[in-house]
């Protein structure tokens, strides 16, 4: 009977393409807006996750996400280091500066000021120079998207100047970063140094940053930081959720997101669903006829459920595809935000799943009423 | 199935007082009234009559597809009347073939897979049903036809298909529902010359709903209805002996 299904639903070929096709439509939307989404919730924590090889920040209570930025006194680092279980904890500075290019233009940059000492946050990758070059006076390095957007066009270079704060600033690297949120430029320097690029004030420490001790577990030495020092403590992976939350309660971005995709959930259950109780009212007479020969309601209602599962996989098969080219295509081509982790595969999947359960209901309910006695009328 | 006195031929269908009403109250449209009928193997029983007579509804009721109202009826020595709904199907799917007017063929499936269809139903494996679905169909004269879509198949090759399923899971009882009415004379006279070889040579019982006269000449036994009830009862010389 699985066969008869399948040749019945083959057989019509219009009818087949139009609820694959319906379906896949929906998988795509769904597929590629929540990757967007993703993608763009990435770039909002892309630079807590370019820090490598650090357990646990730390800042000021009122802290909401990783842009804001509320100074903290040197005072506070001692006292995070004094923290029992607290292996190392050094400075980090985030802030925005203004650039002005030696043609008089200008532009807003994200400065991230490292540890003197041991340049911790410092980029993982460089495309050009080394990062001990940092050591150099007024020296910073740049990433790769942000040299583009400050000398559009021209090569990689080391020994471009601009400057910031009235300081002249001397390009000795560049290097590869995460994308983002604010797509400004990302330059990195020594904390000592930042603290001379960016405008005065009175407390300049953004954040410290701490490694849990060997024998502790982050998570515990944040609770024995904030026990002792009033501070917020987070690891990684805590900040990260935490900058993701504001964004999503704060912005819109999940609201509209989430409309387009429920746009794209019901486009795709009317499109399937409609195409899909065609097909079975032109086939009505034969599901009749099968019942007639002995077929029971189960074996039809399964015989429903089978098509619908096999549009549905292939539907969901085709628009997973469209939306990871799609995604292939905005990475390496027009540089959008895209990130397809399993879980949206999941909920596309579970999305596909209730839209063929819809569209198969009523025609399976259709199926169901229908009398075999059908097959004697003329 | 009692054997006749006369005969060796067995009553397949056992038909007394049988009612059908549709609706209730002032709508209620009574479509049998109270119809006695018996049927053996081995002839072509015709149910005859004008259009609403009631002739498709006893069929319906004979197949065990609508339930009657009252009365009773044995089929195959089986009473539908007391069957539950489920035994009612898994009986339809076993002991009795369908021929449509309309043909019913699953237009996506060739000829050979639409009259496998019954054998997969009754759970056969695909390639076992194919099997046999060639043999019914090489049985039918349609061998060179057998890959052929319904929608490139004439009317009577249609028919013949329709008839090879409705023969393939050797069913006893054979249910017809206008089986020529779609088809012009020539092909009409060919279904129902095929119809009654079934019937004679298999020793199936063979019921065939029609109003087309030009085929009367075919039945062993005519049941002319009326009014939802039948009338009279023609037999020709080789029938069995009206059991009522």
């Amino acid at each position: 009977m699985t066969w008869i299904a399948w040749k019945m639903l083959i057989g019509n070929r219009g009818k087949y393409l139009g609820i694959v096709l319906g379906i896949a439509f929906a998988a795509l939307l769904i597929a590629q807006q929540s990757s967007i989404f993703c993608g763009l919730m990435n770039m909002t924590t892309s630079q807590i996750r370019d820090v490598k090889g650090v357990d646990i920040w730390v800042m000021d209570p009122n802290v909401q996400f990783v842009d804001d930025i509320k100074p903290l006194s040197e005072n506070d680092l001692y006292r995070v280091r004094g923290v029992a279980g607290v292996d190392w904890a050094v400075r980090f500075y985030k802030g925005l500066a203004r650039s002005r290019l030696p043609d008089g233009n200008f532009q807003q940059v994200i400065l991230l000021g490292l540890d003197d000492n041991s340049l911790v946050g410092a980029p993982a990758e460089m495309i050009l120079g080394d990062l001990r070059d940092l050591y150099q006076p007024d020296a910073l390095i740049i990433d790769d998207a942000g040299y583009a957007q400050l000398w559009p066009g021209e090569p990689y270079q080391i020994g471009k100047v601009f400057e910031m704060n009235d300081r002249r600033g001397v390009v000795v690297g560049v290097c590869k970063a995460s994308r983002t949120f604010q797509t400004f430029p990302i330059v990195y320097t020594r904390f000592s140094q930042a603290v001379l690029f960016a405008p005065t004030e009175r407390k300049v420490l953004s954040f410290v940053l701490a490694q849990a001790a060997p024998d502790r577990s982050p998570e515990e030495v944040c609770r024995e930081i904030e026990g002792q020092t009033g501070l917020a403590a987070l690891t990684q992976e805590q900040f990260i959720w935490k900058t993701i939350v504001y964004y999503m309660q704060r912005t819109g971005i999940p609201m509209n997101f989430g409309i387009t995709v429920l746009l794209g959930f019901i486009v795709g259950t009317a499109i399937a669903g409609q195409t899909f109780y065609l097909f079975t009212v032109e086939n009505i007479r034969q599901f009749g006829a099968l019942k007639a020969m002995g077929t029971s309601n189960l074996r039809i209602v399964g015989m429903v459920m089978l098509q619908a599962l096999q549009v549905g996989v292939i539907g969901y098969g085709l628009g997973i595809g469209g939306a990871a080219l799609f995604g292939w295509f905005a990475k390496y081509n027009a540089k959008l935000a895209f990130l397809m982790p399993w879980q949206v595969l999941v909920i596309t999947a579970v999305a596909v799943m209730v839209i063929i359960l819809l569209s198969s209901l009523l025609s399976v309910r259709k199926v169901l009423v229908v009398e075999p006695a059908i097959v004697f009328k003329g | 199935m009692s054997p006749s006195k006369e005969t060796d031929k067995t009553l397949a269908v056992r038909c007394r007082g049988v009612t059908k009403d549709f609706g209730a109250g002032a709508t209620r449209v009574q479509a049998l009234r109270g119809v006695d009928l018996d049927v053996y193997t081995g002839e072509m029983t015709l149910l005859v009559g004008p259009s609403g007579c009631g002739k498709t509804t006893l069929l319906s009721v004979i197949a065990g597809i609508l339930e009657p109202t009252d009365g009773a009826v044995e089929v195959l020595g089986n009473d539908l009347v007391h069957m539950s709904p489920r035994a009612v199907v898994r009986f339809r799917g076993d002991k009795i073939g369908f021929v449509f007017q309309q043909f019913n063929l699953l237009p996506a499936l060739n000829a050979i897979e639409n009259v496998a269809v019954p054998l997969l139903i009754a759970g056969m494996r695909r390639g076992t049903a194919l099997a046999r679905a060639e043999d019914v169909l090489v049985q039918v004269g349609l061998a060179e036809r057998m890959h052929a879509l319904p929608a490139d198949l004439s009317g009577g090759q249609q028919q013949r298909v329709a008839i090879a399923r409705a023969l393939s899971h050797r069913p006893q009882l054979l249910v017809c529902d206008e089986p020529t009415s779609a088809l012009d004379h020539a092909n009409g006279k060919l279904i129902m010359e095929l119809l009654r070889d079934i019937a004679v040579e298999s020793n199936r019982a063979v019921i065939v709903v029609t109003h087309d006269s030009r085929v009367f000449e075919f039945g062993d036994r005519i049941a002319h209805m009326d009014d939802g009830h039948i009338e009279r009862i023609e037999e020709k010389q080789n029938a069995a002996p009206a059991g009522h």
